[in-house]
């Protein structure tokens, strides 16, 4: 197993990289980490033309405080940085939680976020958080640069919203509301395999202990990841109890639409879907009662 | 399309080799088939079982999921690069070989390596945490085991524990 013949260009520049990709399209290919994009080419599955190494713009690796509570994350960050920062730790502890789920160590010592975002691998655990953390991602191009949504951003299997010429640079998280809690959990067959079925839960809570805000995101859900935002809409403005709990899992196992595999068969991941939804969202809720 | 060659100077087991190679060339292939260093193992090539893993600049990475124009100005660590001197063993080596760490050996280094970084940064680690770190690293006749035995044999003897 071997890639076709392609042209190698190390990036010198985020300009000369960009431009490349501007000259190039669809027959170009941004190697980032390349655990998803050299396997591909690897199977030859892929077979760009040309191959634009960003690996040298250091520019794009950082991990950066955004006002009082806010990250700004660039997209060459390694998955090894995201889990090790002491930043990412206390300001999105969901992220810190989700990333050891994410392949292996010399994976994830390669892996970048942006290359995994926009892989947009359903059934990759970092699409889901940024749906549940509201993350906005930064597209840059020749011509010049825009922000996306998460939810705007996910459209299909190996499918987003970047177009033909744009690189993903950064990530920036919005600073978690007041008395949040979060928890990230997912059933695997083995450590490092893809979810059968994974869920980030959020919960802010008012100073009357009912819920603000809310968020249930999915891995391996759906053809994008996705949000299960009835459930989560109808926790807000209540004191949550276990009945509601059962009642928003019910309602995520339905909103979902999982595609089913040799794994794990359609049913089997909404019942996956139910058991985690009720266990993760306790887990934010305590979490978020108990101030952390 | 003809063939590209790229200039590469690369560090590899501290000793500096300029090459000249193709765009595709993937780093596995190149340390076996351009220096001649074949104790990095090519199993799956895609990244999936482990054996071919190596250091780069100190961090263990599939070395079948990069490409050798990737290696250009890095400093890379083969398991050829692990024991100290002819005819001694890395303590990780001594230990595979005391507990049965290995049977056919052909995912050995790819572990040596994974075990290597895991044991410089975990220095006492629990059996939990050496049988996640070695979940990126199949192997086929052991049953993990021994390999599990011999890693915490290795941790105790590298932390200088003399009854191990």
């Amino acid at each position: 197993m071997k890639p076709a013949p392609f042209r190698y260009v190390a990036a010198d520049s985020l300009a000369s990289a960009l431009a490349l990709k501007a000259e190039h399209g669809d027959d170009a290919r941004f190697l980032a980490g390349g655990q998803s994009l050299i396997p591909a080419m690897n199977f030859r599955l892929a077979q760009p033309a040309v191959v634009v190494d960003i690996n040298p713009l250091g520019e794009l690796d950082f991990v950066r405080a955004a006002g009082a509570g806010g990250l700004r994350i660039g997209a060459l960050t390694r998955n090894r940085t995201l889990e090790r920062d002491a930043l990412v730790a206390q300001r999105q502890p969901l992220v810190r939680e989700a990333v050891p789920h994410v392949a292996h160590p010399q994976i994830r010592n390669r892996g970048t976020l942006g290359g995994n975002l926009a892989h947009a691998d359903p059934a990759s655990e970092l699409p889901a958080l940024m749906l549940a953390l509201d993350a906005r991602l930064h597209a840059k191009s020749a011509r010049g640069e825009r922000w996306i949504e998460a939810r705007e951003f996910f459209r299909g299997v190996f499918t987003t919203a970047l177009r033909a010429d744009e690189l993903l640079a950064e990530v920036e998280l919005p600073e978690p509301r007041p008395r949040t809690g979060t928890c990230f959990m997912e059933v695997a067959r083995r450590r490092g395999d893809y979810a059968m079925m994974g869920v980030a839960a959020v919960v802010a809570l008012g100073a009357d202990d009912r819920c603000t805000h809310a968020r249930l995101a999915y891995c391996n859900a759906g053809e994008t990841p996705v949000s299960a935002a009835t459930a989560a809409q109808a926790l807000v403005g209540s004191r949550i109890g276990e009945g509601q709990i059962h009642d928003v899992a019910a309602v995520a196992q339905r909103e979902i639409d999982p595609l089913g595999n040799v794994h794990a068969s359609k049913a089997f991941q909404r019942h996956l879907a139910g058991v985690l939804t009720r266990r993760a969202l306790q887990t934010a809720l305590d979490r978020a009662m108990a101030g952390r | 399309m003809t063939a590209e060659l790229h200039a590469i100077t690369t560090t590899v087991n501290g000793t500096r080799h300029s090459r000249r190679v193709e765009s595709r060339l993937l780093l596995s292939d190149f340390l076996r088939h351009e220096l001649g260093l074949t104790g990095t193992r090519v199993g799956c090539e895609h990244g999936v079982c482990g054996a071919c893993t190596i250091l780069y600049d100190g961090e263990p990475v599939r070395s079948c999921l990069m490409f050798a124009a990737q290696a250009h100005g890095h400093e890379l660590t083969t398991v050829e690069g692990l024991a100290p001197e002819r005819g001694r063993l890395h303590p990780l080596q001594e230990a595979f070989r005391t507990a049965h760490g290995l049977q056919c050996g052909y995912c050995t280094p790819g572990i040596l390596l994974t075990m290597k970084a895991f044991l410089a940064e975990t220095p006492s680690p629990s059996e939990g945490e050496v049988r996640e770190a070695l979940s990126g690293n199949l192997c086929r006749c052991t049953g993990y085991q021994h390999i599990v035995n011999a890693v915490l044999l290795a941790a105790a003897r590298l932390r200088g524990e003399s009854s191990a």
